[in-house]
């Protein structure tokens, strides 16, 4: 696959022949880097299937997961719910004309996006006396105050994203400020925030593992749960990395498909204009990211504008 | 291409999925502890009765009892992932008391708590008795009922078996000591004895640190770490005398009458037929870790 | 106020810590994704297909579970350096990948014309690529590697239940010790957090100006 980008030009048959070579290596030194960490992982016993990897295929630990599983879900989708109505409140109130709504709103949502999300959780958590049982709540709150408060930035730029003639012309036509919004301006924003939405919902999943911190039920304390009984840390810090890779990759197939649908891929031309090929998923995903949240990272799209 | 490659990996998973189920793992045998039938079981008052209007008669009549316990403190009060009870001296103690309402250990039902959601736990009834590592103060005494003490410990120091540097806290000054984050513990080591606070979640994490080498010590209740060092006594030890006093009661809601008083009737009891002491060998004292004295109980308010 | 006048150095030392984190994790985090970054732009299949993997792999990761590998798991392989350095690994590897996507979409998004004007005028490759590409990809990159940077400052509260006295530790500390000036603390150590956030974002717009007056 030939292609041209700023950093060379079309390579030639002796460049072809050298990337080959490079190539080439590269896959060796791969294999080389594989064996050497297959073997470490089997000198050290890590392979070994008793009281090691065997709790992960008892149907009794399978359970376990598959409820922390659950309960991680859960949490993801309950501070999802939240956040988007945190979003839309607080998104709109930015766009307000009058500076008593508009100044409030700016200020919470700067806050809550500027501080760590883990002492906002431990924060919440203390204000419910460090109770077991409501560590939960002190999670999904966390969760939606952030989560929403990044949300509330991407309503804003979704609704500006709306073309002015748009509104202006529902002005136009008699429609109350109400109407426009609800009838012209949100339906049309939200196609274009909807893989953002997504992407955010890749954020607030990998967030519910700070439950860890504070014992909330979820897959990281099922987790401890699990290597208290046995000590075989690294199989399940590994297993819980693989399911939360494999939803978070599961989430960002169905942002693709989204942004494909929705918005004809339109977001696209913000961050990766074709040189890579549309092969590139991560790009696809982070062009979309980035324009929504201004490159969220992780744990957090920070207060950069 | 690509929805092939999906389509592979789809199957790749069910077939993960069918492999599931063969696995036998923690269920070898009943050695780990957490069987609970074959452990410790104190003989069940037969025809209990109680006062009309205590809370003891209501909670004989049900027939069953609430505990709130540790699930995460070995030795104290621990519940593995799979198994349905908890071991340990704090859940012994709660079949002692619930014996004497006439109610067999598989009436119990447990309820995990942790260091600070045990007073609204019996506040709201949520659990009838709390005996998880409850250390007696005024400052609680004002919001709750507790009776006892049953269990006399206090701060010290779990080290490695072989680490002769560490014998009380004044050797502890630019050791890396870890506790829970935010306790009482890593606040008095830090300040008072010049220690470098290494917090985590749960003592167990700091086991495991100590046990790597990461840390020089943990520290909390004497008893917690001794809960530790009886599940690996070549590898850790308790060292040094207690530099705080922690009496351990039994917790129960202010407005349950005649609670206190049942509670140090039966505690008494406890102590002179020795249950009180099978009660401990079954749990902290299987590590060979001596039997404490007896403690003296506080008079009723 | 009690709770934060009373403490302030502790609350300092904190602070201390949390930009030595900063610091570590944000070098190793500008060389791993620098190399990731290469790796992706690179002409050989074979490494972009590599670097795609690694962004792939770390930016869906929850930062937790790494730190729990480097904490937990390392150890079991014979691997135990200082807290320090398993929370520079973890927080480094993990945010390189997102300097890599930084710096990667800060090249892509200059556009080929600028490649293709400067060697039609006769430039080199090389002086193609310092006059004309590198200079305009630095100056894309500074917005969006100023917000990893942000995410990695929060993100280092994690050290909290690692081992590192930093700010949130103390911060947990505080809440316990002055249950009645929760606020207060929580407002305080906050701002901390924010003070050095802006510090950022300013040092950012600063770096972008410069480089667009030298345009």
């Amino acid at each position: 696959m030939s292609q041209s980008t700023v950093l060379y030009d079309t390579p030639g048959p002796r460049a072809r022949r050298t990337y080959r070579i490079i190539g080439v290596v590269a896959v060796l030194a791969l294999l080389v880097l594989g064996f050497v960490v297959i073997n470490i992982l089997y000198e050290n016993g890590q392979l070994e299937y008793e009281g090691v990897w065997e709790p992960f295929v008892t149907p009794a630990y399978l359970e376990l997961l598959w409820g922390g599983l659950l309960d991680t879900l859960k949490a993801a989708a309950l501070a999802i719910l939240g956040a988007l109505a945190f979003g839309v409140l607080f998104g709109i109130g930015k766009l307000s004309e009058h500076r008593l709504i508009r100044w409030p709103c700016w200020l919470v949502v700067e806050f809550f996006r500027a501080v760590p999300l883990l002492i906002l959780i431990i924060f919440i958590w203390s204000l419910y006396s460090l109770q077991l049982d409501r560590s939960f709540h002190a999670l999904v709150i966390g969760l939606v105050l952030y989560n929403g408060s990044v949300l509330a930035e991407v309503f804003r730029a979704g609704i500006n994203a709306v073309p002015k003639g748009q509104a202006e012309a529902a002005y136009a036509l008699g429609m109350r400020k109400y109407q426009v919004m609800t009838a012209i301006l949100m339906p049309q924003a939200v196609k274009i925030m909807l893989p953002s939405i997504i992407s955010q919902c890749i954020v607030a999943l990998k967030d519910t593992s700070l439950g860890y911190v504070i014992l909330a039920p979820g897959l990281t304390k099922v987790g401890r749960e699990i290597w208290r009984e046995f000590g075989n840390y690294l199989a399940t810090a590994l297993v819980l990395l693989v399911i939360y890779l494999v939803i978070n990759l599961i989430l960002d197939l169905i942002g693709r498909w989204v942004e494909r649908r929705y918005t004809g891929g339109r977001r696209l031309d913000v961050g990766a204009p074709g040189a890579l090929g549309e092969q590139d998923a991560v790009a696809q995903v982070e062009a979309a990211r980035k324009a929504a949240t201004k490159g969220g990272a992780g744990t957090g799209a920070g207060g950069f504008q | 291409m690509k929805i092939r490659r999906t389509k592979i990996a789809v199957i790749a998973a069910a077939a993960a999925l069918t492999l599931a189920g063969c696995g036998d793992a923690g269920n070898d045998d009943g050695d780990n502890g957490d069987g609970g039938s074959d452990g410790f079981s104190p003989e069940v008052v037969e025809d209990a009765s109680f006062d009309d209007g205590t809370r003891m008669a209501e909670i004989a009549k049900d027939g069953k009892v609430k505990i709130g316990v540790k699930f995460d403190q070995p030795g104290i009060g621990f519940k593995s992932a799979t198994s349905d009870t908890p071991t340990g001296f704090d859940p012994n103690m709660g079949k002692i008391l619930a014996a004497k309402l006439g109610i067999p250990a598989d009436k119990i039902e447990w309820v995990e708590t942790i260091s600070d959601n045990r007073e609204p736990f019996l506040q709201n009834n949520t659990v009838d008795f709390v005996i998880a590592s409850y250390s007696i103060t005024d400052e609680r005494r004002q919001v709750v009922g507790q009776a006892g003490p049953y269990y006399v410990t206090g701060q010290q120091l779990l080290v490695a078996a072989d680490d002769d540097s560490i014998n009380g806290p004044d050797d502890l000054k630019g050791k890396k000591v870890c506790s829970v984050t935010g306790s009482t513990s890593i606040k008095t080591v830090e300040e008072q004895y010049g220690a470098t606070p290494a917090g985590f979640d749960t003592y167990s994490e700091c086991v495991e640190q100590l046990k790597t080498g990461s840390v020089d010590a943990v520290t909390t209740d004497g008893a917690i770490l001794a809960g530790y060092a009886a599940e690996d006594p070549d590898a850790l030890k308790v060292v040094g005398e207690p530099f705080s006093e922690e009496r351990y009661g039994i917790g129960y809601n202010k407005d349950a009458a005649g609670m206190c008083e049942f509670i140090n009737t039966t505690l008494e009891g406890a102590f002179e037929d020795g249950e009180w002491e099978a009660a401990f060998d079954d749990s902290l004292g299987k590590g060979g870790i001596d039997l404490p004295e007896t403690p003296t109980l506080d008079p009723c308010p | 106020m009690d709770a934060l006048t009373e403490n302030w150095d502790l609350i300092l030392d904190g602070f201390l810590n949390t930009l030595q984190l900063l610091l570590g994790a944000g070098a190793l985090a500008l060389v791993v994704g620098t190399l990731i970054a290469l790796f992706r732009v690179s002409p050989v299949p074979v490494l972009r297909g590599t670097g795609a993997v690694y962004v792939t792999i770390f930016r869906n990761s929850p930062l937790l579970v790494l730190l729990l590998i480097t904490y937990y798991g390392l150890p079991q392989l014979g691997i135990n350096p200082s807290f320090y350095w398993k929370i520079i690994l973890a927080m480094g590897l993990y945010t390189g990948a997102f300097v890599a996507e930084s710096l990667r979409s800060g090249i892509n998004g200059i556009p080929l014309g600028q490649a293709e004007a400067s060697r039609s005028l006769g430039f080199t490759f090389g002086q193609s690529m310092t006059q004309v590409v590198l200079p305009q990809a630095f100056r894309n990159v500074v917005p969006p590697l100023a917000s990893v940077f942000i995410a990695l400052t929060k993100n280092t509260s994690l050290a909290m239940s690692f081992g590192v006295a930093e700010a949130a530790f103390r911060m947990k500390g505080l809440v316990n010790d002055y249950a009645t000036e929760r606020w207060t603390i929580f407002i305080g150590i906050a701002l901390g957090y924010i003070i050095i956030v802006e510090a950022i974002s300013l040092g950012a717009a600063l770096l972008e100006r410069r480089w667009r007056a030298e345009r």
